[in-house]
């Protein structure tokens, strides 16, 4: 309000005065509120611009970038004449592909499993009261901060087959200790999987931790009074209340597990024999490696589509969230 | 306490719950060590870097730091890269979101609500379908092999987080403290940096650290928007490294906990903002 420059200061408590000197004004109120939404929208355009470069211009890029013919030289040449389906159906007739999506399934699916199961254990065992609790449980976080492509190369070094911890230790103590556990082409995903596992349940742990504490304690003493057992309180007033936050866990468990990239890298490179190729690895191996950029943004979009249905899922959940 | 054990089954009640209450601290530690092992054994393995493969020992029985030295001279300057793509990457990721989100959550703008739900979706977006297309674009731009690409590409990772997190603390900042900081004649930029900001520290500090972990843990877009030699960060340095020489374990480990030592101080340093961030960037 420009109108303060008025001088009515001695009467501050009459609403008319001030009021009628602005009107005086000659700036014409439309052209203020215009410039005024403008400088607004200066604060979020760079933002905008930002977000419409990195992750607009790449959705579709991509999709046009399938129907292109890039070979090693079009970075020298310039030249992608587009090619119809071809890449399409060259990557769909190419048995890698079937290979590749069935194991981003079971990676998937064996890790949310695995991260939520004994992430949401901890996290029940996180709630009650011992001496400790608050150090242990930030400590675990650790895992989760160091980055993903030097976990696998730790891990890398533990399952090494002959000369590895986990076998030296499997066999000191009895067990069979010559598991070759990324080296087999039957162990390598389920070894990949148990590392990202590992990764995965401090994220888990705390959002759901975060959640446990927002259920009102006295839901669970009236279900105890009541005569359920622990269990059961769980089951039926601790579990329902927790759904959201669940879902939320779920599906951004999801969304960072199926594009896996990082992790796959540094324990197997993909291998032994593709076993452990995923969309994310098939993605990159494409256009990184054969420098064939249409066959990687044909994968690419299957990813996106993929992730695309879990996003709408994700939203809905979020605007529920909001209410 | 081996003496109690020749009681037979006589636990005075008084005794037996301040008992359990320590015995769930013997688990929470044992879940923590099992949780932690592969941490301690790539601290272990780098302070072995002279015992052959088979014999790296449960605990260093000395301390030799060769291995560490061996993995400064090597991966040294890719640390310092690391460092400074990081901190690149944070200041215009703050840089972008800060305002942005000010914005979003005070003014009421047309199509704000629109831009809210286009943040949350591009944090859906995979990284490698980004790479596979922002790569011919900084082929196109000369942007490839550049601190200041890898600088631009790695913000990417922090800003939707950035936007959402700061966005929903400033919603709770008082109409009434902008407007009455306006009234005193500030301009709507130094409102933004003289009050908002200010009052916004610990969601910025949050943000700022959030954008520097993923920035520093950033190894998809080096692996892809780097044809040389020129911008290395750590992650791409070790990973070159196993290629080629398998059999020095130490150095690998040695950079390996170097690299890693980035997250562990910020998790000492600043424990409060992080637990505030994994819960509030993803649930709100």
């Amino acid at each position: 309000m420009s109108s303060t420059t008025a001088p009515a200061a001695p009467l501050p408590a009459d609403p008319k005065a001030p009021a009628a000197e602005g009107i005086r004004k000659p700036v014409d109120p439309r052209t203020t509120k215009r410039r005024r939404t403008l400088a607004q929208w200066g604060f979020i355009a760079p933002a905008v611009i930002f977000m419409a470069l990195f992750f607009g211009y790449p959705l579709v890029r991509n999709i046009v970038m399938s129907f292109q013919d890039y070979s090693p030289s079009t970075f020298f040449t310039g030249e992608a004449p587009f090619n119809g389906t071809d890449n399409w159906s060259n990557v769909f007739n190419d048995g890698l592909f079937g290979k590749a999506l069935w194991q981003t399934i079971l990676f998937t699916v064996g890790s949310l499993v695995g991260q939520f199961c004994i992430g949401l254990a901890l996290a029940v065992f996180f709630t009650r009261r011992f001496p400790l609790n608050g150090i242990l449980r930030s400590l675990i976080l650790l895992p989760w901060l160091v980055p993903m492509v030097v976990s696998g190369i730790v891990w890398r070094r533990i399952f090494d087959q002959d000369t590895g911890v986990l076998n030296s230790f499997l066999g000191t103590i009895g067990l069979p200790g010559d598991t070759p556990w990324l080296t087999s082409t039957g162990m390598a995903l389920i070894s990949v999987i148990l590392v990202n596992i590992w990764i995965g349940i401090p994220f888990n742990m705390v959002i759901l931790y975060g959640g446990l504490q927002e259920v009102p304690k006295e839901l669970n003493e009236a279900a105890a009074l009541d005569g359920a057992s622990a269990w059961r309180t769980f089951r039926s007033v601790t579990l329902p209340m927790l759904k959201p936050v669940i879902t939320v866990v779920l599906v951004l468990g999801f969304m960072s597990t199926v594009k896996i990239l990082d992790l796959v890298l540094a324990l197997t490179d993909g291998g032994p024999a593709d076993s452990t190729q995923t969309l994310g690895t098939l993605t990159y191996q494409n256009s990184f490696v054969q420098m064939d950029f249409g066959a990687g943004a044909v994968v690419g979009n299957i990813l996106i589509l993929i992730s695309a249905v879990f996003a709408v899922f994700y939203l809905r959940v979020n605007r529920n969230e909001g209410k | 306490m081996a003496t109690t054990t020749h009681i037979p089954a006589a636990p005075a009640p008084a005794v037996h719950r301040p008992k359990r209450r320590w015995g769930a601290t013997v688990f929470g530690v044992v879940v923590l060590a099992v949780m932690l092992f592969p941490l301690y054994w790539m601290i272990n393995t780098a302070l072995q870097p002279d015992a052959s493969l088979v014999d790296v020992g449960p605990v260093p029985t000395g301390l030799d730091f060769s291995g560490f030295t061996s993995a400064i001279t090597e991966q040294g300057t890719n640390l310092l890269t690391s460092l400074a793509v990081a901190l690149g990457a944070v200041a215009i990721c703050l840089a972008v979101s800060a305002p942005a989100a000010y914005g979003l959550a005070q003014f009421k703008l047309r199509g704000s609500r629109t831009i809210v739900f286009g943040t949350l979706i591009t944090q859906m977006v995979p990284g490698i379908v980004i790479a596979n297309a922002l790569y011919s674009a900084y082929v196109d731009l000369g942007l490839v092999n550049s601190y200041f690409g890898l600088m631009l590409a790695d913000a990417s990772l922090g800003i939707p987080f950035a936007i959402v997190l700061m966005r929903s603390f400033m919603v709770s900042i008082p109409r009434e403290v902008i407007e009455a900081a306006e009234v005193d004649g500030a301009g709507r930029l130094r409102t933004f940096v003289q009050v908002v900001l200010p009052m916004s520290r610990n969601s910025l500090i949050t943000a700022g650290l959030f954008s520097f972990l993923y920035a520093w843990s950033d190894f998809m877009f080096a692996l892809t928007l780097n044809t040389t030699d020129d911008v290395k960060p750590i992650t791409l340095g070790i990973y070159q490294y196993i290629g080629a020489h398998v059999g020095d374990w130490g150095s690998v480990m040695a950079a390996s906990v170097l690299s890693a030592v980035p997250a562990a101080v910020l998790l000492v340093l600043s424990q409060k903002y992080i637990a505030a961030g994994i819960t509030g960037g993803s649930v709100k």
